[in-house]
């Protein structure tokens, strides 16, 4: 049997092969490692979907980058890390070789930084990843493009800041956290007790074990400790439970904000009525009403290539999330272009373009994307780009934009994420790059 | 004090209400081995099936009531279908191949559930009010009374049916002992696909409330191992155990992640249930109310 | 052929790939975890299909195998290769039988259920402790290299060796094991427990053994895994499913034999990879992955039952079933242990 599926592959690399010599245009080749089935298939679908959307446009409306062409293939990893990892070793093999790496996952990000660091290929975690990655000077392939944890948090407090009346009017406040049961869930903890010191609020965590069905006792306990804002750091079903479980115990659902990965609709709509009012963060806007989604709607979907089967989540904040995310991937390939040529770009290429990626408000609205994320703005040492966050809040229906768009703190935050990125070098025995300018 | 006291209350009376929700899995579990001496590891993924089916049904515009007769109808089948394929071919083996085989048989009903109708998130309203009601100043779910009004309700009838319809009775004497039950003339294939039939209706309800409680997606499914604990606590053969065990386990757990949990940093409930189900089990292995096995040598 | 004659060829032939094939997707998405995971599913057939203590737990020590392995390789630098694959293993082992000690009251469901209690516990410890995983800001780690004698096991081949050393090694324990009077012990107490007790086995100390022993494996199991396959360790990579992955595996491939382990683990490696490779050369692009995906789940769940019913001591019986046809009848040959006779009647109402 062993045999029998080498041989397959062989012929189907082969094959491929062979077509590919057989193309004329040049192309710039994307694996997806992708999840359309398991827990989180619903953020999965929306986030490749876009992704696959925007690379469909540029093909149709532009013919490719400069005349190259973008293609892909999907790997099913049903967020798991060692299928995620299988379908690196599988997709790396072809020719030509990956531009960038996109999982949308911790883990599998996690076990594909060493990997790829040897392929020299790049590793693209939009707003999630190894926070300390936002130091391109330890981690030259690993971009956490837009938003990191960290960043997040602190988004998030001033946010509750201009809620209070002002950020100083935060002293004596009490917030809680009510977090996933997991690394990830964890993660921020030590950042908002920093914030916590520095502002003069009081700060509560709170656990809820995966998957989260149950979260009576936590909600009383938020009940007895009588916060003014409860973060909710949630995943998956932990979401709607919460919104739910809040409502059930007389929590107020307008004063929980939710951070980046309990923002979807996926997440609010199970809860129905209870999650009307809902807050949450995000890096971009929901809504097709962006010149850059009408082209989507109109060249992609109209002529049959859109990759939603269900029209209504077009706009929705995974698909925007993919959509953007292939804005910079494309716009990465574009900057490199003009330094290394028209032409297939390889993966060392690629990761020059994505370190010298700046996208300006003037520029993002040439996109077509003004108002659907701000700007990006990716150095040697800043790999995160000082993305900015706005929030959004749930109708019931659909959500809509009720902030301005907020930077994070992020000179408080890189004191800490220097720390941790030195001793990752340290224990890998790296030497950070020296960043010059 | 008073509002200390106040709070275990309300945190008392949180846990017995979804140890009430729990019970309601663990009764479809019940039935099934009282009868049939199966462990039905398939329970949960025929709730997750039961709930994305009327869901599915509801958001392309089918009336509530059809939806769960449609439902219910292909439970019952679901059920029978089980029974007759995959059970009945393993009648003499080990209950660990039975219940290997109900595992393998949750992996064909999860992947077929979101074959069928896709892997997204729903909302499922069934038109229960979620507000808080106060009672004496203690906090209770409007939501988690009337699930509790239902379970019961779905207990008394089971009971009756036990023990005042033939076939109830029918029931008894297979769970005691299947061999004077065929003697006396009783058709026990009749008799299991009835009951998996029942426990098709069980899973559905179960279904409806944890999914109205939860949103109905994949980890609907995982609620059956919050059942577990509660049917080593009341015994794998016994409705009554399985309330009295849910309860319990309900309170305990709640009150152990309120009370206990901040002293380890929480989140203990993912063990405790089964840390007390454990403990139990150490002083009276076959549980509450779980018959003592006899065996000779 | 003799056990130990047919052993060797197997190792030789599986050293000797590399040789002749360096492609890493081989060895790094295919062989290497195929070797950890059958490893796994040795200790778990031990303890379950030869002494039929029901464990539904084994990637909670499959974890601690792997923590371990961490926290010795981090705080004890310079510690040699063989002894953290020892102490690691250990270390599982020691806990193992700390969770074994149920089974000296609880039988059949009742112990699975405790078994849980020790998947749920461990998961939630190893999360919950940031010790463990040396206080990582976000709980997954990155696995360091392995090393003995100043040469680092990285490329994916040099892995794979040290996999094919480590699991052949433990195999030939497990199945001089397998043969000797404990052996025997542990099928005397899984038949019927009271007998044996009555012939004069020490359950106690039997029942605890196996718990010992299959955890030690387990363990071991488990660093392979995060060490020469994944390189990343982290909590969700051990959860329910993957205890119940194994215990397909042995179900599959053969209770309460030694190469049904890796018969089940081939299956269960290369069934899913197979297919979605097919799928993916054969089928247009546009077509959905997670369809491919909740197919094979279906087909999966169906061959368990389908093995079940129709061939309970797995694909190893079959097999020799098969070779007993197409070979002449040797005298001497030792006949398999019975695992799945059909209970005396007297039980059925007794025993779970």
């Amino acid at each position: 049997m062993r045999n029998l599926s080498a041989m397959i592959r062989g012929i189907a690399v082969g094959a491929s092969l062979l077509a590919s010599t057989a193309a004329q245009a040049d192309e710039q080749y994307f694996p997806l490692q992708s999840y359309r089935v398991g827990p989180y298939a619903a953020g999965g679908t929306g986030f490749f979907g876009g992704f696959i959307d925007y690379l469909n446009l540029v093909n149709i409306r532009d013919g490719g980058v400069n005349g190259v062409k973008l293609t892909w293939d999907e790997c099913e990893t049903q967020y798991e890390v060692e299928r995620g990892v299988e379908c690196y070793e599988r997709q790396k093999g072809h020719r030509p070789g990956a531009s960038a790496w996109n999982p949308l996952s911790v883990g599998i990000a996690y076990a594909m930084i060493d990997r790829i660091t040897a392929d020299k290929v790049p590793l693209i975690t939009i707003n999630h990843g190894r926070t300390d990655s936002t130091d391109g000077r330890v981690f030259p392939y690993v971009f956490p493009l837009l938003l990191n944890p960290y960043s997040e948090t602190s988004g998030i407090i001033t946010y509750i800041g201009t809620k209070v009346g002002g950020i100083d009017k935060l002293k004596g406040k009490k917030i809680a956290v009510l977090y996933h049961g997991s690394p990830y869930g964890k993660e921020t903890i030590p950042i908002y007790d920093l914030l916590a010191q520095k502002f003069g609020f009081e700060v509560q965590q709170i656990e809820v074990p995966h998957p989260g069905n149950e979260q009576q006792a936590q909600w009383l306990t938020i009940r007895r400790y009588h916060p003014d804002y409860v973060v909710l750091r949630g995943w998956g079903v932990m979401n709607p439970v919460a919104l739910k479980t809040a409502q059930k115990t007389g929590f107020p659902v307008d004063h929980i904000i939710g951070n980046v990965w309990s923002n979807s609709e996926e997440d609010a709509t199970p809860a129905g009525d209870a999650a009307k009012g809902y807050v949450a963060i995000t890096t971009q806007a929901s809504g097709a009403e962006y010149p850059v989604l009408q082209e989507i709607v109109k060249t992609v979907y109209g002529s049959g290539k859109g990759n939603l089967d269900d029209k209504k989540r077009i706009g929705s904040v995974y698909h925007n999330l993919g959509i953007v995310n292939g804005i910079l991937n494309v716009e990465a390939i574009r900057v490199a272009q003009e330094k290394f040529g028209h032409r297939t770009l390889t993966g060392e290429e690629v990761r020059w373009g994505f370190e010298n990626l700046h996208l300006d408000e003037a520029r993002v609205a040439a996109l077509g994307a003004k108002g659907l994320f701000h700007s990006i703005h990716v150095t040697c040492a800043n790999h995160e780009g000082e993305g900015r966050v706005t929030f959004q809040q749930w109708d019931g229906a659909k959500w809509t934009v009720v902030s301005d768009w907020i930077a994070p703190d992020w000179a408080l935050l890189r004191p800490i994420i220097e720390k941790s990125s030195a001793s990752y070098a340290a224990e890998k025995g790296i030497t950070p790059r020296d960043c010059g300018n | 004090m008073m509002e200390e006291l106040r709070f275990l209350i309300e945190v008392l009376v949180g846990g017995l209400l979804s140890g009430v929700m729990y019970s309601l899995v663990a009764i479809g579990f019940v039935l099934i081995y009282k009868t049939s001496g199966v462990l039905n590891f398939a329970q949960g993924s025929m709730i997750l099936f039961a709930a994305l089916t009327v869901v599915s049904l509801l958001e392309r515009g089918v009336p509530m009531a059809l939806a769960i007769a449609v439902s219910l109808v292909g439970m019952i089948v679901i059920g029978m279908a089980i029974e007759r394929t995959v059970l009945r071919p393993l009648v003499n083996r080990t209950p660990i191949t039975l219940f290997m085989a109900t595992l393998g048989v949750s992996y064909v009903i999860e992947g077929a559930a979101q074959l069928l109708w896709g892997a997204q998130v729903h909302g499922l309203d069934l038109g229960i009010d979620d507000s808080p009601l106060e009672i004496q100043g203690v906090l209770v779910s409007s939501f988690d009374l009337v699930a509790a009004a239902i379970a019961a309700t779905m207990v008394a009838v089971l009971s009756a049916f036990f023990r005042l319809t033939r076939t109830g009775l029918a029931f008894r004497a297979v769970a005691d002992d299947p061999f004077a039950a065929l003697a006396v003339g009783l058709r026990l294939p009749a008799i299991w696909a009835t009951v998996w039939a029942t426990s098709g209706i069980v899973a559905l309800v179960a279904g409806l409330l944890w999914g109205a409680r939860l949103g109905v997606q994949f980890s609907l499914s995982m609620v059956v191992l919050k059942a577990l604990p509660v049917l080593v606590l009341g015994g794998f053969d016994s409705v009554a155990g399985a309330i009295v065990g849910g309860l319990a386990i309900g309170a305990a757990e709640k009150l152990s992640e309120v009370y206990l949990g901040p002293l380890v940093g929480g989140g203990i409930e993912s063990w405790f249930a089964y840390a007390v189900a454990l403990a139990f089990l150490l002083i009276r292995p076959t549980g509450l109310f779980g018959r003592k096995p006899v065996e000779r040598v | 052929m003799t056990a130990l004659r047919f052993l060797v060829l197997v190792t030789a032939l599986a050293a000797g790939l590399p040789l002749v094939y360096s492609g890493s997707y081989l060895y790094d998405a295919i062989l290497t975890p195929f070797l950890a995971l059958s490893l796994a599913a040795l200790g778990l057939n031990l303890l379950t299909g030869y002494a039929g203590q029901v464990s539904l737990g084994s990637s909670a020590f499959m974890a601690i195998g792997a923590y371990s392995a961490y926290n010795l390789t981090l705080r004890i630098p310079g510690l040699p290769l063989v002894a953290i694959l020892l102490a690691s293993g250990g270390i599982t082992a020691a806990i193992g039988l700390v969770f074994g000690l149920p089974s000296l009251r609880l039988r059949g469901f009742y112990l699975a259920v405790s078994t849980l209690a020790a998947q749920f516990f461990v998961q939630w410890a190893l999360n919950k402790f940031g010790w463990f995983s040396h206080d990582s800001a976000s709980g997954v780690i990155s696995a360091p290299a392995l090393q003995a004698f100043g040469f680092r096991f990285e490329s994916p081949v040099a892995r794979y060796d040290l996999s094919l050393a480590v699991v052949v090694l433990l195999t030939a324990l497990a199945f001089r094991l397998s043969r000797s009077q404990t052996g025997l012990n542990l099928i005397a107490i899984r038949d019927h427990e009271t007998a044996a007790r009555v012939i004069g086995v020490s359950v106690v100390k039997t029942k605890l053994l196996a718990f010992l022993i299959s955890s030690f494996l387990i363990g071991v199991a488990g660093v392979l895994w995060s060490f020469a396959y994944l390189r990343t360790i982290e909590p969700n990579g051990f959860t329910l499913d993957r205890s119940f992955q194994i215990l397909f595996i042995i179900i599959i491939g053969g209770v309460a034999t030694i190469r049904g382990a890796f018969i089940g683990a081939a299956f269960m490696v290369l069934l899913p990879l197979g297919l979605s490779n097919l799928g993916a050369a054969l089928l247009p692009k546009s077509f959905d992955s997670g369809v491919l995906e909740m197919s094979l789940k279906v087909v999966q769940g169906s061959l368990i039952v389908l093995f079940l019913i129709v061939e309970p001591n797995g694909l190893a019986a079959l097999g020799q079933r098969l070779w007993r046809r197409a070979l002449p009848v040797r005298s001497g040959s030792k006949p398999d242990a019975q695992p799945f006779a059909p209970p005396l009647p007297e039980t059925l109402n007794g025993e779970i």
